[in-house]
């Protein structure tokens, strides 16, 4: 049985069409994902990810905790103040990639993969030390995510805080039409935008409010394909697909979100080995050079010998054309690098290109100082 | 609801073809269109390939999504709409018109007896909604 965000009704009102997505029946797609994609990219688009997880982490311990389960140094991050960080197994692989926001000296909010929430609920307990409380959220919190550059003037309006004041990975405590949320200025589109968690039931009066206010834009209802092309723009991973449990931070590009000189962390060993040792392989962008539309699984050639396996492809709706991220032997990953892509029995020309593949997005533009 | 013209025959993958003498344009349903979303590219057969009914005949890219499009009818690509190329939202846009995919020379004349008729296309589109 898939489960339903507190939007559902919503959704199949405003005609959505619905898929199964990491147990959770989920927009798809409106009114069309390159109309949604664009709206996004030029105005402001809105976003239920009610399906995210939400685990709250607090106590005595609680900073010292998390720094021994994340792969960021959560000792940066001050009160009100968010970061990107990785969860890693015992072998370096990546579990989830996720955002740890610091609500007070003693309390965390993180925000995991819908597919992956119960299982790094499960791994924090598995860990729990005394003074730490572990509480998994996930069903008391809705999430609407507000994304574009209009998107703060539409927020603007409907809380009490200056907007301005929140940078970019800040998040705070808030009300929108009397219902207690949780803003931060986060999201996985690469323009400008809010994330906001409201009490589950409470979820659609928040929904009303953001789409009544962005009426005259419109402000669009975009569904998990839009989503997944506006983040592929960006080269941000998805879990699952660029990075799982046999995928290592340093290979994926996100050891910027490693800090190996903070103390241990459950996969420092590893990585620390794999640093010495030399990496083998690297997550890289590539554009295909003519028409056609990679997707995930598709082998990656060069000169007709196998160097790599595609883990995420589109159609990009700004750029015109198959854009995709793949593994590939470390020997091809510089920008430039010409490749082929097979596409069932054809081989495509692509090459590796520097990412984010757009590069005009207006996070660029709010990006403050991130820890 | 999605537009099913009368002149047409069609199969339950949702593809259409418009017979004429040995001859059948073919292309997909706006039913199917509507379904998949932004064509973004179409994987057109070389010329002179042979299909049987029933067969990948070409892909179908939408943004979501590759997509399978089979033979309705056994037989020889003769033709491709080679501006779709150019322009593969035409296939959203004007699905039994400019969105046409290829022309087949038909091999095997019988098996137009087992294409649906538009009535029943139609009854066939009702039940799965």
């Amino acid at each position: 049985m898939l489960k339903r965000t507190p939007l559902y009704q919503i959704h199949l009102e405003l005609g959505a069409r619905m898929v199964p997505f990491a147990g959770w029946e989920m927009p798809v797609q409106y009114r069309g994902i390159v109309e949604e994609h664009l709206a996004v990219r030029q105005k402001a688009g809105l976003f239920d990810v009610s399906h995210m997880g939400e685990i709250r982490v607090r106590g005595p311990r609680a900073l010292e905790f998390l720094q021994y389960l994340t792969t960021n140094d959560v000792s940066r991050l001050k009160v009100g103040q968010s970061q990107y960080s990785t969860v890693l197994n015992e072998r370096g692989g990546i579990k989830d990639d996720l955002i740890v926001g610091r609500l007070g000296e003693e309390e965390f909010f993180i925000v995991p993969n819908a597919a992956n929430a119960e299982k790094i609920y499960a791994w924090f307990k598995a860990h729990e030390i005394p003074q730490v409380e572990i509480v998994e959220e996930t069903q008391l919190w809705g999430e609407i995510a507000l994304q574009g550059p209009l998107s703060q003037e539409i927020l603007q309006k409907l809380v009490p805080f200056d907007c301005n004041q929140l940078p970019y990975f800040h998040l705070r405590e808030s009300q929108i039409k009397g219902v207690p949320v949780i803003v931060s200025r986060t999201g996985y589109t690469g323009e400008d935008g809010f994330e906001i968690f409201s009490p589950w039931e409470k979820t659609p009066a928040v929904w009303e409010a953001l789409m009544e206010e962005g009426k005259a834009l419109p402000l669009e209802p975009c569904g998990l394909g839009a989503r997944n092309t506006l983040r592929l723009e960006m080269r941000y991973a998805l879990h699952g697909n660029d990075i799982d449990e046999d995928t290592n931070p340093l290979e994926a590009g996100l050891g910027w979100v490693v800090k190996l000189q903070k103390g241990d962390f459950i996969g420092r060993d590893v990585l620390l080995k794999v640093k010495a040792e030399g990496l083998k392989r690297k997550l890289v962008g590539f554009e295909l050079l003519e028409q056609g539309v990679p997707r995930e699984h598709y082998k990656v050639l060069k000169e007709g010998e196998e160097v790599g396996l595609v883990t995420s492809g589109a159609y990009s709706p700004s750029l015109k054309r198959g854009i995709g991220l793949a593994y590939v032997k470390v020997e091809y990953q510089q920008p430039g690098t010409q490749l082929e892509i097979q596409i069932r029995d054809k081989l495509f020309r692509a090459q590796v290109v520097e990412t984010p593949f757009w590069k005009n997005g207006t996070v660029g533009k709010i990006r403050a100082k991130e820890v | 609801m999605s537009a099913v013209p009368k002149e047409l025959k069609y199969t339950k993958e949702h593809e259409w073809a418009l017979i004429q003498g040995n001859r059948a344009k073919v292309g997909i349903t706006d039913f199917a269109q509507s379904h998949l979303g932004d064509i973004v590219y179409v994987d057109l057969p070389p010329l002179g390939k042979e299909v049987k009914r029933g067969e990948t005949l070409l892909v179908v890219e939408s943004v979501k999504t590759a997509s399978d499009v089979y033979a309705p009818l056994s037989g020889k690509v003769v033709e491709i709409n080679n501006e779709l190329s150019k322009a593969p939202e035409k296939v959203n846009s004007d699905p039994y018109g400019e969105g046409w995919m290829v022309v087949l020379e038909i091999i095997n004349p019988q098996e137009e007896g087992e294409l649906l008729a538009p009535p029943d296309y139609e009854s066939y589109l009702s039940t799965l909604s």
